[in-house]
């Protein structure tokens, strides 16, 4: 029995340097999900899960795998504004929640940079947000999911059950994600109150995160990678706090208010602003660009706080539309490391100095503090991350891949930890030395009860040899 | 040695002899995936023993055509993807110059032909969705005139041509490459005695450099010239000369 050619589609990970063909499916009932199954099971043929595409790698992408789009299964089936419980089916966005909720006053607990993630993305991965040093990942706040397992077992799991922490974080490789409670976050202004400090190296850097750690709600930092010598590490930082709004039915908390500006400079449409970013996208631009923000943080605003709408402040990634075609056609990765907090500012500011050596400057990058989880695949440790962006063409992909192994190598001496929504260049022997022979144990027997044809898979399950049929 | 296939996956239907052996043998030594089709699997067998890794054989009769869908599919599950395939299969018994056996010609258009059709089809299903990847047939300088030798295969291939430049027509604004090759008379089986013919070993590695060159190609320049001059002799003057 063949598929019909028809279904066929090609699918790309965020960053465009990973794609694969595949049968798409897009359902919109449970019942769908089972004939779905049912269907790989009589050809043999695997699943990949896939939401709005967010991963920046090979992790929402199968080549020539069923690929199951949950975006269209995406119901708010109820929600409890005294509560601020929400349930919903996977499909569902951050975006949605926002936007349902918010007037209620309630936020998501954790959002990432961007608003477009799917829940069951956002919990195959575990995300995290500019909270995650008190929220911790998404998962944290989730009450209840109920799973479909490949086996057939439909199962709703509280965070009692030993299965929960294990679904959640493990890439959509143990089971689907059908249905999801939420707890959202009470809050009575959209508006946080930011305070941006400008900062001149690594030593400020990890002084500002530890001072504003207790009062601070939300922490970011950006870092001029192209820094060196006692400028390496310099950047900007941001600390948001929650602020209390007394009006009763407060105007900050209708979406109007949140929305985002259409324009830049009042007349300047953002559609049309990353053509211009491409212009700039090469080295001696990001180097321009990235000393410029930098000058600029120094004078402009900083250490003077100011109030900014929670979507303004939490959906950086969302401000420039299409930010990513800025990369060229050949994409970007982008690559998230996480070390704990005594080696961070060591391997962070040898991360910097091996980019710089090899003039392979990330043209972002951005920290941020965690907490750790217990989740099986939890990719926080006690300590700092430090996201970067690299462009990709033909040319440089093979040394930004020597560059990410020579990075991922300081890591793991320092016990570090890695994130698979973000992963282009893991090998499995990096993956299996970060996660832990016994994490890998635990998947193993898990995928073997829950998923024993292996019908749930990815290439990034392929690359990490997650997948048994690999 | 063609360094261009490195990673790439491809089809290759009528892999068992002549062009398409040739092509399967340089894309998996240069390091490509390749899925090879044929009627004679005992054929396909030493280059799959050879690189266990990367070529997939498949035992399949192109007259078989209800059968391709599948076959397609399976062999795009085995390399995982599709870059281009290229559609070799193709005979051409003797005819005698005073011959009309419709039995032989009607065989003969079932391979060049309704397999050829089968099997591209199955590919620009595949590749107008995806959006990606290169069609490649291979078509024959004899299908630029009719002429008396061979009415069934000089037509077949101008079938060829016609049917990939219609595809082409259709798919290239969906970002897929449609190729037409025009080989002059190549060494294979099919041209045992000839005189003149071009090596298989020179033919392969030329089609591989032309696969993502969208439009039709000679693979000589005499062939070439020599063609755009015969394709425009007006027929009146064409019947009288003996070429």
């Amino acid at each position: 029995m063949h598929l019909s050619l028809d279904r066929l589609a090609n699918v790309t990970g965020f960053g465009m340097t990973a794609g694969a063909d595949g049968y798409l499916y897009r359902p919109t009932q449970v019942e769908e999900f089972h004939q779905i199954l049912a269907l790989a099971q009589q050809t043999g043929r695997q699943i990949s899960l896939r939401g709005s595409g967010r991963s920046y790698g090979d992790a929402n992408i199968g080549s020539e795998s069923i690929l199951l789009d949950i975006t269209r299964f995406n119901r708010i089936l109820d929600f409890d504004p005294t509560t601020g419980l929400i349930y919903c089916e996977a499909g569902v966005t951050l975006e949605q929640l926002w936007r349902y909720t918010l007037e209620s006053g309630f936020w998501p607990p954790v959002v990432s940079g961007t608003m477009f993630p799917t829940l069951g993305g956002a919990l195959g991965m575990n995300l995290h947000g500019k909270n995650a040093f008190k929220a911790g990942p998404i998962g944290n706040h989730v009450t209840e999911i109920e799973v479909l397992f490949p086996n057939g077992n439909q199962e709703t799991l509280t965070p009692e059950h030993p299965l929960f922490h294990q679904v959640i974080s493990t890439a959509g490789l143990l089971g689907i994600i059908l249905r999801v409670k939420l707890k959202m976050k009470r809050i009575s202004s959209g508006d946080l109150r930011v305070l941006p400090i400008s900062i001149p190296n690594w030593d400020g850097q990890f002084r500002v995160f530890e001072q504003e750690r207790e009062q601070a709600d939300y922490m970011v930092s950006w870092i001029d990678c192209f820094g060196r010598g006692k400028s390496a590490g310099r950047g900007l930082f941001h600390a948001g706090y929650y602020t209390v709004d007394p009006s009763p039915n407060p105007i900050t908390l209708r979406p109007e208010h949140q929305d985002l500006p259409d324009t830049i400079l009042t007349y300047f449409p953002k559609s049309i602003v990353w053509r211009f970013l491409k212009k700039l996208n090469n080295r001696p631009g990001m180097s321009f660009v990235n000393w410029a923000k930098y000058t600029s943080s120094r004078i402009l605003g900083n250490g003077r706080p100011h109030p900014q709408s929670l979507v303004g402040f939490s959906f950086l990634l969302d401000y420039v539309p299409n930010w990513r075609l800025a990369y060229g056609s050949s994409g970007f990765i982008q690559y998230q490391t996480f070390v704990p907090a005594e080696h961070a500012p060591r391997v962070f500011a040898r991360q910097l100095e091996l980019q710089q050596a090899a003039k392979l400057e990330s043209f972002l990058g951005v920290m941020k503090r965690h907490i750790p989880d217990n989740f099986l695949f939890s990719h926080a440790v006690d300590g700092y991350s430090l996201a970067l962006d690299f462009k990709i063409t033909e040319r440089n992909k093979d040394a930004v891949w020597r560059l990410a192994h020579q990075m991922n190598e300081l890591v793991l001496l320092a016990g570090g930890r890695f994130y698979l929504a973000k992963d282009s260049t893991l090998t499995p022997e990096h993956f299996a030395q970060s996660i832990g022979m016994d994490a890998l144990e635990t998947y193993a027997k898990l995928k073997t009860t829950l998923d024993p044809q292996a019908i749930l898979t990815s290439d990034l399950a392929k690359r990490l040899h997650l997948d048994p049929r690999a | 040695m063609p360094t261009k296939v490195i990673g790439q996956k491809a089809i290759i239907v009528g892999a068992s002899s002549g062009i398409g052996a040739e092509l399967a043998r340089q894309i998996a030594e240069g390091g490509g995936l390749v899925a090879t089709v044929a009627r004679r699997t005992d054929r396909l067998q030493p280059l799959a023993d050879k690189y266990p890794e990367r070529v997939f054989p498949f035992t399949h009769d192109v007259t078989n055509y209800a059968e391709a869908p599948e076959v397609f599919q399976k062999c795009t599950d085995a390399l995982g993807g599709l870059d281009f395939i290229i559609y070799c299969s193709g005979v051409m018994p003797e005819v005698g110059p005073h011959e009309y056996n419709t039995e032989k010609d009607l065989a003969m258009v079932d391979v060049n032909i309704s397999g050829a059709i089968a099997w591209l089809n199955a590919a620009a299903t595949r590749m107008e969705s995806t959006g990606h990847g290169s069609i490649i047939g291979i078509g024959s300088v004899a299908g630029d005139r009719g002429r008396c030798a061979q009415p069934v295969y000089n037509s077949s291939k101008a079938f060829l041509h016609t049917y990939l430049e219609a595809l082409r027509n259709r798919l290239v604004k969906k970002g897929v490459k449609v190729v037409t090759i025009k080989p002059g008379p190549t060494e294979s089986e099919m041209t045992q005695g000839m005189k003149g013919t071009m090596p298989v070993n020179d033919a392969a590695a030329k089609i591989i450099n032309l696969k993502d060159r969208t439009g039709e190609h000679y693979l000589k320049l005499t062939h070439r010239i020599a063609f755009f001059i015969i394709k425009r002799i007006p027929s009146p003057i064409f019947r009288k000369l003996k070429i």
